[in-house]
């Protein structure tokens, strides 16, 4: 099958760009980025179907490879819908974004790094315990003196 | 037997109901279950011990054995046997799980918390025994295993107050719990060599498994280890003094009488076959014989009694292994008989410890004095078991210890250095054994100098049941150990006949076994009166082998190395993630295509037609300018640019469809964009510009180069027809329609649209519920109840430069007062908002452009459009409406909720996939109606239409969902004011147009 330069050259610059946005802090510059990969994708999908043809409108006696290819274009119609609704929502984030911190800027997180900065030390695991020899120390109807009454039975 | 299983496990899931009713002494029903179970074991004892124990399962003579298949195709099956091993097992499964059982009825409160769980797991635990014991199938086994492992992690933390018992409980169900997946990893090497996961099969078939050769000896050492983590065998053995936190009947039923023999009975099952492998000799006899030693001298120093007992079992179940490890008659004969008897005795003094705690609150030898004068009869009841550990006639200890001494020379006749080395240690741990048995009964007994006697009230007689018949048995059994020998016999009968085998019993005549007996009862004597001595020289040795602190270590490590790993791969950084998924996915496929051969890319064209090089260096353009875009809607625009030129290019390339399809939704996306992002600055970085800019564009013109090459590549790979070349007649006669695309989307892959239409709710929702935050907020707002003008009124700044002021002022003037209303809520709006023109043409316009939705809607399936374009076109026309007349004139123009909208499209799609069920055809099968209306002619409707018109209510519902919360609730929250009390006011809503 033919392989059309110009379809997979925009492609490419599509991918290009939108990837380039997609590292950026504004947010709304990764959702333009978003937008821009979804065209490129639809692009790569609709260069698999090869050369031009005719609009895949059924008539009697026509060859079938003498259509577009109806397949990717099925798989695009959806992909173009599925962005518009992917768009909306990133909007939404945005704008809650800007409501709750004046920003669209993706910043770190800083729960994510606290995991890395936290302590080895762990109270349950590594710090030391008291002897125990019983198990009824607290308990009111034995004689011996308690012990431990922080570790007596709740 | 699956009654027995069954029965256990049963029991113990209602244990917590009898518990709220009868309290603790539920322990007394749950006891009776083991001891119904012991009863029909000693009842049928024959037939598991005369059967012939080799023979396969089913044949006639063979023990007693179920088979029903389980997961064939992985080779899992219920098998369960009930051979001589297995039934000397349950004898200690079930008779000390009732005694145990029983003694817990006395050992805790009524108002204990948690005691029912704890009473069902204790049951539980006995049924899991009983399965891994009586399993015939090494999954089972496995299964089983784990099992008891869960539920010893469960009764150690039974005190979950304490953070001894939660640290100790979870030590063990590590340890175990690593030894019981290499153990699972070594049976299903066994399993897949043999062909089978039998046990009875692999067994028979030992001989030619072992000359196989390394694979098996591997397999055999890893099962080995499950083996000896289980029974707390060096380097193991940490857990089990630790596993001490259990309340005292866990520790005795669990850590002395049953699970820990789990490792025991595995060494035992496959000793008759396997015990030749190259690895087991060496392994089991270094180990057994460490852990002997050292379990030995460390329970010589405890002054914890309950530590005396776990050092003394962790110096035994060493002792079990090595003696069973040896794999000839003798020694199985001795290593059997000296399981049941330790059983008997450990469990009593562990019992006899817990009344200890119980009654006088501590179980330290430092604070206990003078216990045999207070409670003689327990006194009696541990001397008579200490006896039995420490090998004193005429105690089942001493018979099985004499045993063990017989077998041990005899071996050493044909192994020289080797016997003889096993010898004097084995000598040696009992030595040692003698003088912890003595310094716990001195210890937990005796006066001690200087000390007044401990407070000891008397002991209830049910509470002492449990001991006086564990050590009845450990009595009588010494004076009839034929009994004993009587159903072990069949299971040494696995082993090659020796030639002087060994017999049971409490008089040999003068034999060199007797001296050794002698022997060790003096040294350990000795022992005993040095402990001040021993004691002092232990306390001055650096602890030599510390694994518990080895364990420590490694478990730190694990911990330092998560954090450090998690520190370096965890950021917090979305574009650092993103750099390191793009890079895999950039340099994977780069590689793979460098490393395999791969098809060279060929057949250029430059373009279709000229028109199409033209539109795509507009795209070009388009997104190079999306990037240069300092101001925020010049970016968006410009990204249009390539949306609308992407529409050209559908067109041209002959996919009418997907060009009406682009054209619409890039229109209501750029409306969206304005509407979500008015409020936000003009100016796109108005601080902090990102860096790395070279690098993000390396990134994405490799990543862009990358998927140029790839698909140019996979375009040239293509070698097979495509498979929409039947597409066409599949859509003619099948869906009955001329629009291919179409009839793909509603009828021949109609499931995908189904998922999509419902990932189109999903987001709709999502961003309702994103805008509103509480609820999708569908109520619906009426034109008449607004007062005139206040939509939106005041949002407009008054500017400062001459004309703009001038000219709203007059805009304001004229607009108060009332005008031919074009739109139904025209007047709502601000006056200074307001456009006659807009409103007149959208007047004129929105019932055509909402009629021509739904004539593309319902012809889509002949000519292009259906019902994603038909939507998207209906979606449109209330844009327009909302944009001339403002959110009442949308809340007006939309009487269904747009979640109401979508439920109802979402419905109709599901009625058309499942309507074709009632008459018998598959989901999604669609049928082709004709009809003739007068008027209107000839018509073929086609049911998949309806699918269609369900897409087109989703889609409509997710236009409207956008406007109303990008577009009327951004309206609202901009005038800095709220119509109803369920929105939320956060602080900064007011940030709106105009800032």
């Amino acid at each position: 099958m033919s392989t059309n330069v110009t379809l997979l050259i925009v492609m490419g610059v599509l991918f290009a760009v939108g990837i380039y946005l997609l590292l950026e802090r504004s947010m709304t510059r990764v959702l333009l980025g978003i937008v821009l990969l979804g065209n490129g994708v639809n692009l790569l999908l609709l260069s698999t179907a090869g050369a031009r043809g005719k609009a895949p409108i059924y008539e009697p006696g026509i060859d079938p490879g003498d259509y577009t290819d109806p397949l990717p274009q099925a798989l695009t119609l959806t992909a173009i819908v599925i962005t518009f609704a992917v768009t909306a929502f990133m909007l939404g984030i945005i704008y809650r974004s800007w409501v709750l911190s004046s920003a669209d800027t993706v910043e770190d997180d800083d729960e994510d790094l606290r995991v890395g900065q936290q302590s080895p030390f762990d109270f349950e695991e590594d710090s030391p315990i008291p002897e125990d020899t019983s198990e009824f120390d607290g308990d009111e109807d034995t004689q011996a003196t308690t012990k431990n009454p922080g570790e007596a039975r709740a | 037997m699956l009654l027995v299983l069954f029965a256990l496990f049963a029991v113990a899931g209602i244990a917590p109901l009898i518990f709220r009713k009868l309290g603790r002494s539920t322990f007394y029903v749950l006891a009776a279950v083991p001891a119904a179970a012991f009863v029909w074991l000693l009842v049928n004892f024959k037939s598991f011990t005369s059967a012939q124990q080799t023979a396969a399962s089913g044949e006639p003579n063979a023990p007693p054995s179920v088979t029903h298949s389980w997961i064939g195709p992985l080779n899992i099956h219920l098998d369960f046997r009930m051979d001589a091993l297995a039934a000397i097992l349950c004898l200690l499964v079930l008779g000390v799980g009732a005694l145990v059982l029983f003694y817990c009825a006395r050992y805790f409160k009524n108002e204990d918390p948690h005691i029912g769980t704890f009473g069902a797991q204790l049951l539980a635990f006995a049924g899991a025994m009983f399965g891994l014991v009586t399993a015939d199938d090494m999954i089972m086994l496995f299964i089983f295993w784990e099992i008891t492992t869960i539920l010893s992690y469960l009764l150690i933390g039974f005190n979950r107050t304490r953070m001894s018992a939660r640290r100790s409980a979870l030590t063990a169900l590590m340890v175990t719990t690593f030894g019981g997946l290499t153990m699972l990893v070594g049976l299903v090497m066994l399993g897949e060599a043999a062909g089978t996961y039998r046990i009875s099969e692999i067994l028979a078939m030992a001989p030619e498994l072992v000359a196989t050769g390394t694979f098996i000896d591997v397999a055999i050492v890893l099962v080995l280890v499950g083996a000896v983590s289980k029974s707390a065998l060096v380097p193991f053995h940490f857990w089990l003094p630790g596993a001490m936190a259990a309340p005292t009947p866990v520790s005795a039923y669990l850590h002395a009488a049953a699970m820990v023999k789990a490792g025991v009975y595995l060494v035992a099952r496959f000793a008759p076959g396997f015990n030749t492998t190259s690895y087991w000799e060496p392994m089991l006899l270094v180990l057994g014989l460490a852990t002997l030693l050292i379990g030995g001298w460390r329970a010589l120093k405890q002054h914890d009694l309950k530590l005396v007992l776990a050092y003394g079992t962790v110096s035994q179940l060493g002792f079990l292994i090595l003696i069973m490890g040896l794999g000839n008659a003798n020694a199985a004969l001795a290593g059997m008989a000296m399981m049941l008897a330790h059983g008997f005795f450990k469990a009593t003094l562990f019992l006899v410890v817990g009344i200890i705690d119980h009654k006088s609150g501590t179980r330290d030898i430092h604070q206990l004095s003078g216990l045999y004068k207070s409670s003689p009869v327990l006194f009696v009841v541990a001397a008579l078991a200490a006896a039995s550990m420490a090998g004193v006639p005429p105690m089942l200890g001493f018979v099985a210890k004499e045993s063990v001494y017989e077998a041990l020379l005899e071996y050493a006749h044909g192994h020289g250095v080797l016997g003889n080395v096993l010898l004097v240690a084995v000598v040696l741990g009992a030595i040692m054994t003698f003088a912890y048995a003595a310094r716990f009964l001195w210890g937990g007994f005796a006066s001690k100098p200087g000390m007044s006697p401990t407070p000891f009230p008397k002991v209830p007689a049910l509470f002492l049941a449990p001991l006086v018949v564990l050590t009845g048995a450990t009595v009588i059994f010494a004076w009839i150990p034929q009994v004993l020998e009587n159903i072990i016999s069949p299971y040494i009968g696995l082993f090659p006949p020796v030639e002087k085998s060994i017999h049971l019993g409490l008089w040999h005549g003068l034999v060199p076994a007797l001296g050794l007996s002698v022997l060790t009862m003096i040294a350990g004597s000795l022992l005993f009166i040095a402990r001040e001595k021993i004691f002092a020289f232990q306390s001055k040795l650096p602890a030599l082998f510390d694994a518990e602190r080895d364990y420590k270590h490694i478990v730190n490590g694990v911990d330092n190395l998560s954090i450090w790993l998690t520190g370096r791969t965890q950021r917090g950084s979305l574009s650092f993630y993103l750099v390191v998924i793009l890079s895999v996915a950039l340099l994977v496929p780069s590689g793979v295509s460098l490393w395999f051969s791969t098809p060279t890319p060929g057949n250029f064209i430059p373009f279709d037609t000229p028109a199409q090089l033209v539109i795509g260096v507009i795209i070009i353009i388009g997104a190079i300018g999306a990037v240069q875009a300092n101001r925020r809607f010049l970016a968006v625009l410009m990204v249009s640019v390539t949306g609308y030129g992407m529409a050209a290019i559908f067109a041209l390339q002959g996919a009418p469809d997907l060009a009406v399809t682009q054209l619409l939704v890039e229109t209501i996306v750029l409306v969206a964009f304005v509407l979500a992002l008015r409020a936000l600055p003009v100016e796109l970085w108005a601080k902090n510009p990102t860096g790395h800019r070279l690098g993000r564009a390396l990134i994405g013109i490799g990543f862009g180069a990358s998927m140029v090459y790839i698909a140019a590549t996979s375009m040239a790979s293509r070698v097979a027809d495509p498979i929409s070349l039947a597409y066409p007649e599949l859509a003619y006669t099948g869906g009955a329609g001329k629009n291919i695309v179409n009839v793909t989307l509603v009828d021949m892959r109609a499931w995908d649209t189904f998922g999509e239409i419902t990932v189109l709710a999903a987001a709709a929702t999502g961003v309702a519920s994103l805008i509103f935050v509480r609820g999708r907020g569908d109520f619906r707002q009426r034109a008449s109840n607004v007062a005139e003008g206040s939509v939106d009124h005041g949002s407009e700044a008054i500017g400062t430069d001459g004309r703009s002021r001038a000219g709203l002022a007059v805009a304001r003037k004229f607009a108060i007062s009332s005008r031919e209303s074009w739109l139904v809520a025209g007047h709502t709006l601000a006056p200074e908002r307001r456009s006659i023109t807009f409103e007149v043409v959208t007047r004129l316009l929105f019932h055509t452009i909402l009629l021509a939705s739904i004539y593309v809607l319902l012809t889509g399936h002949n000519t292009p459009g259906g019902g994603f374009a038909g939507g998207l076109l209906a979606g449109l026309a209330l844009t327009m409406r909302y944009l001339a007349g403002g959110r009442v004139e949308l809340a007006e123009s939309t009487p269904i909720s747009p979640g109401t909208m979508m439920g109802l499209g979402l419905g109709l799609a599901s009625l058309s996939a499942v309507a074709p069920l009632i008459f018998g055809f598959q989901m999604f099968s669609s049928a082709a109606i004709e009809f003739t209306l007068p008027l209107f002619g000839t018509h073929k409707f086609v049911t998949s239409t309806i699918f269609d018109i369900g897409v087109y209510m989703v889609v409509v519902g997710l236009v409207i969902d956008v406007l109303r919360s990008l577009g009327s609730e951004i309206d609202d929250r901009s005038e800095g004011r709220s119509p109803t009390d369920i929105h939320d006011t956060v602080s900064g809503a007011d940030t709106g147009v105009g800032r």
